[in-house]
C-alpha cells in the first residue's frame, strides 16, 4: 500500500447518479486483492477534510499505443453520488489530479474452488465483487445476485456476464429483472444450489437478511461492511465494529478498515449490527 | 549551520528532538499503522495512542462525525493496555531511532501512578505525555484537566512514579488555560502540550439525531488552530517550562505560526489522515522557510512573535 498521487484518465456517469472513475495507479494491480478498499482525497482545498472510502472494482491495463508508449496500469472505483465529496468527484474530469491510499484492509477469502459460490451484490454493494468473480470464475460456478430499487440502481452485470457469470437481477419495482428483493432470489438459489458459498456487499438491512438465511441453512457467508472511517490504516479507531460475544461489560470491537472490510459472518455480533446508524450505502460520501 | 542546511534541533529541557515535529497522540496509532507511509526516522517523536492501565474497548459507534474543515470525534481511548502496548507494540518502534513519547491516562489518580511506574523503568519509553484531558471519557481524563487542584494532583502523583521526561497534555475546554498550565508547572511537568480537541457536536437533520453515539466528541483540524495558536500564546507567556503546540496544523505555515508564539515543537494530528506525509512535508517546509528568511538555526524563529 502506498500513497498515490496521480490522475484520473475517464469519470463517466454510468446510470443516474452513479460514476465509474479510472485512476492511473503503476503498481497496484500486484497488490490490490478482491474486496479490498482505497482512500480517496477527492480535493487539495478544504473542505472536504477527509478522504473518502471506495471499494476496489477492478484494476488493469490499457494497451500500449501506436506510439510506443508503454501499458497503463489502471484502476476503477464505481460510486454513488451521495454527498458532498461525491458531489465534487462526479465534477472531476480526465487529467484531473487526485491522492489515492491503497490497497487498504482485509479481502476476501476466495476458499474452496470445487465450492459453488452466489455473490449477493445491493446496489453500489456491488462494487468489490468483481474482482472476487473474476478470480474465482475460471474455477469454479459463479452466479450473481444483483439487487436495486429501481434499474438505475442495477449496474455492470454485463461485465459480470463476460466473465462467465450467472446473473439474476431483481428491483425492488420491478422495472428490471424480477420484482422483489435480492434475498428472496438468494433463498430459491440456495434451495436449488444448497451447498454454495455466499459473499455479500450492500446495505445493513440486506446483509442482515443475507445473514439469517445463510446462518439458517448453515452456508458459509463473507460480507463486505462499509463504515465512517478517518484514516483507512487503523489508527483512528472509527470505523470498528461489534464483534461476536461484544457486551456492555467486554466490549469485543473489529476494526472495519484493517481487520475487514470483508469479515466472516461468524466474526460479528449480528445482533447489534442493526442498532449502527453508520452503516448505510449513503456511508461513502 | 552546516551545508546550508538550518539547524532544526529544539530541547524541551533536556528532552533533545532532532526537529519540531511529531504526531498527536491518537492521530497515529502506535506509529507501526503508518509506517509504511512516512519515515518514521524523520520524526521529531513518535507520540502514541494513549494508554491506560487494563485494555480499554471505547466508546459505541458511531465515533467520528465531519464538519466544516474538521472533524469530530469520540473514540474513547481505545487502546491496548500498558502491558501489552510494552510487550507487542513497542518492539516494532525499538528499530527507529526516534525519540518514543507514550500518552497515557488514568482513571483514577492511582492509575495514573501504576502506569506511570510501569513506563518509568522501560528504557525505550524516552518520554512520557500525560493526558489529564481527552473529552470523551466520562472518568479520568478531562476531569483531572479542568480542575487545577485535581490537575496539580495528577501530576505529582506521576512525577513521583517517573524518572523521565514529563510531558503534560492540557484541555481547551476550560475558561482559562494558563491557571491550569502553571498547576501542572508547579507539580513538576517538564513541557506542556496543548491543546487536546474541543468539545463539540453535530446533528443529522433527517434523522434529527447527534451524529456521534456519545452525542458530544472532540472537535479537531484547521477549524480549531486560531482557538489553538491563541491559547498556546497565552501557555507560553504564563509558565516557563517548555510549551508543544497542538491544534489544527496541516501545512508548514501552520506549524510556523505556533512555533512564533513561542512552542518549542509541534504536534501533528488530523492532518495524518488527510495525508500520511503530512509531516515529512511541514518539515521540510520549516527548513525552506529558515533559508527563505535567512535564519541558521529554529530556535531564532522560536518566540520572535512580535507585538
Amino acid at each position: 500500500m502506498k500513497n498515490y498521487k496521480t490522475i484520473i484518465l475517464s469519470n463517466q456517469e454510468i446510470s443516474p447518479g452513479y460514476y465509474r472513475m479510472r485512476l492511473l495507479t503503476p503498481g497496484f494491480s500486484e497488490t490490490a486483492r478482491p474486496g479490498q478498499f482505497l482512500m480517496m482525497r477527492v480535493q487539495q482545498s478544504l473542505p472536504p477534510l477527509l478522504r473518502r472510502p471506495f471499494g476496489i472494482f477492478r484494476t488493469g491495463f490499457l494497451p500500449a499505443d501506436c506510439e510506443g508508449m508503454p501499458p497503463k496500469e489502471y484502476t476503477e472505483i464505481l460510486y454513488k453520488v451521495v454527498g458532498r465529496g461525491t458531489n465534487i468527484m462526479a465534477d472531476l474530469h480526465r487529467g484531473d489530479k487526485v491522492e489515492v491510499l491503497g490497497p487498504l484492509g482485509r479481502g476476501f477469502d476466495v476458499g474452496d474452488p470445487s465450492e459453488e459460490k452466489i455473490l449477493v451484490g445491493g446496489g453500489i454493494g456491488l462494487v468489490p465483487l468483481y474482482m472476487l468473480a473474476e478470480s474465482l470464475a475460471s474455477r469454479c460456478k459463479v452466479r450473481l445476485l444483483m439487487g436495486g430499487r429501481t434499474r438505475d440502481d442495477i449496474l455492470a452485470v454485463t461485465e459480470f456476464e463476460r466473465l462467465g457469470v450467472e446473473t439474476y437481477v431483481s428491483t425492488d419495482d420491478g422495472s428490471l429483472g424480477e420484482e422483489g428483493l435480492v434475498t428472496r432470489v438468494l433463498e430459491r438459489k440456495l434451495d436449488k444450489y444448497p451447498r454454495s458459498s455466499v459473499y455479500a456487499c450492500g446495505p445493513m438491512p440486506m446483509l442482515e437478511a443475507v445473514y439469517r438465511i445463510c446462518h439458517r441453512r448453515q452456508v458459509p457467508l463473507q460480507v463486505s461492511l462499509e463504515a465512517l472511517m478517518a484514516c483507512g490504516v487503523g489508527a483512528c479507531l472509527g470505523c470498528v465494529v461489534k464483534g461476536v460475544g461484544h457486551t456492555e461489560d467486554a466490549p469485543r470491537y473489529l476494526c472495519t478498515c484493517k481487520q475487514g472490510p470483508v469479515f466472516r459472518a461468524e466474526q460479528l455480533d449480528w445482533s447489534r449490527l442493526g442498532e449502527e446508524p453508520g452503516y448505510c450505502e449513503g456511508c461513502k460520501s | 549551520m552546516s551545508n546550508g542546511c538550518p539547524n532544526l534541533t529544539v530541547d524541551l529541557g533536556g528532552l533533545v528532538l532532532k526537529n519540531p515535529v511529531m504526531p498527536a497522540s491518537g492521530t497515529f496509532g502506535y506509529g507501526e499503522e503508518y509506517a509504511p507511509f512516512l519515515d518514521l526516522n524523520r520524526l521529531g517523536a513518535v507520540v502514541t495512542k494513549g494508554l491506560s492501565l487494563k485494555p480499554k474497548a471505547g466508546n459505541p459507534t458511531p465515533r467520528i462525525a465531519e464538519t466544516i474543515s474538521g472533524m469530530l470525534n469520540a473514540i474513547g481511548l481505545q487502546n491496548v493496555g500498558v502491558d501489552d502496548f510494552i510487550k507487542f507494540k513497542l518492539p516494532f518502534l525499538r528499530e527507529f531511532t526516534t525519540p518514543v513519547i507514550v500518552n497515557f491516562f488514568g482513571n483514577t489518580l492511582e492509575e495514573y501512578g501504576e502506569v506511570a511506574a510501569r513506563l518509568s523503568d522501560i528504557p525505550e519509553v524516552t518520554a512520557v505525555e500525560l493526558n489529564i484531558s481527552c473529552p470523551n471519557v466520562k472518568k479520568g481524563g478531562i476531569v483531572f484537566g479542568t480542575d487545577p487542584k485535581a490537575a496539580h494532583e495528577a501530576v505529582s502523583t506521576v512525577r513521583k512514579q517517573l524518572n523521565k521526561h514529563l510531558m503534560v497534555k492540557l484541555t481547551p475546554n476550560v475558561t482559562d488555560i494558563t491557571v491550569i498550565a502553571r498547576a501542572v508547572e508547579e507539580a513538576g511537568a517538564d513541557s506542556i502540550s496543548c491543546i487536546n480537541t474541543i468539545t463539540g457536536m453535530a446533528v443529522d437533520i433527517k434523522t434529527r439525531r447527534p451524529r456521534l453515539a456519545n452525542r458530544t466528541g472532540g472537535l479537531s483540524g484547521p477549524a480549531i488552530r486560531p482557538v489553538a495558536l491563541r491559547m498556546v500564546h497565552q501557555v507560553v507567556q504564563a509558565v516557563k517550562i517548555p510549551v508543544i503546540g497542538v491544534g489544527g496544523i496541516v501545512r508548514p505555515m501552520d506549524a510556523l505560526e505556533f512555533l512564533i508564539v513561542g512552542a518549542k515543537a509541534v504536534q501533528v494530528g488530523t492532518a495524518n489522515f488527510v495525508d500520511p506525509a503530512s509531516m515529512i512535508t511541514i518539515i521540510e517546509g520549516i527548513e525552506q522557510f529558515l533559508l527563505e528568511e535567512g535564519l541558521s538555526d529554529i530556535n531564532q524563529l522560536i518566540g520572535s512573535l512580535e507585538l
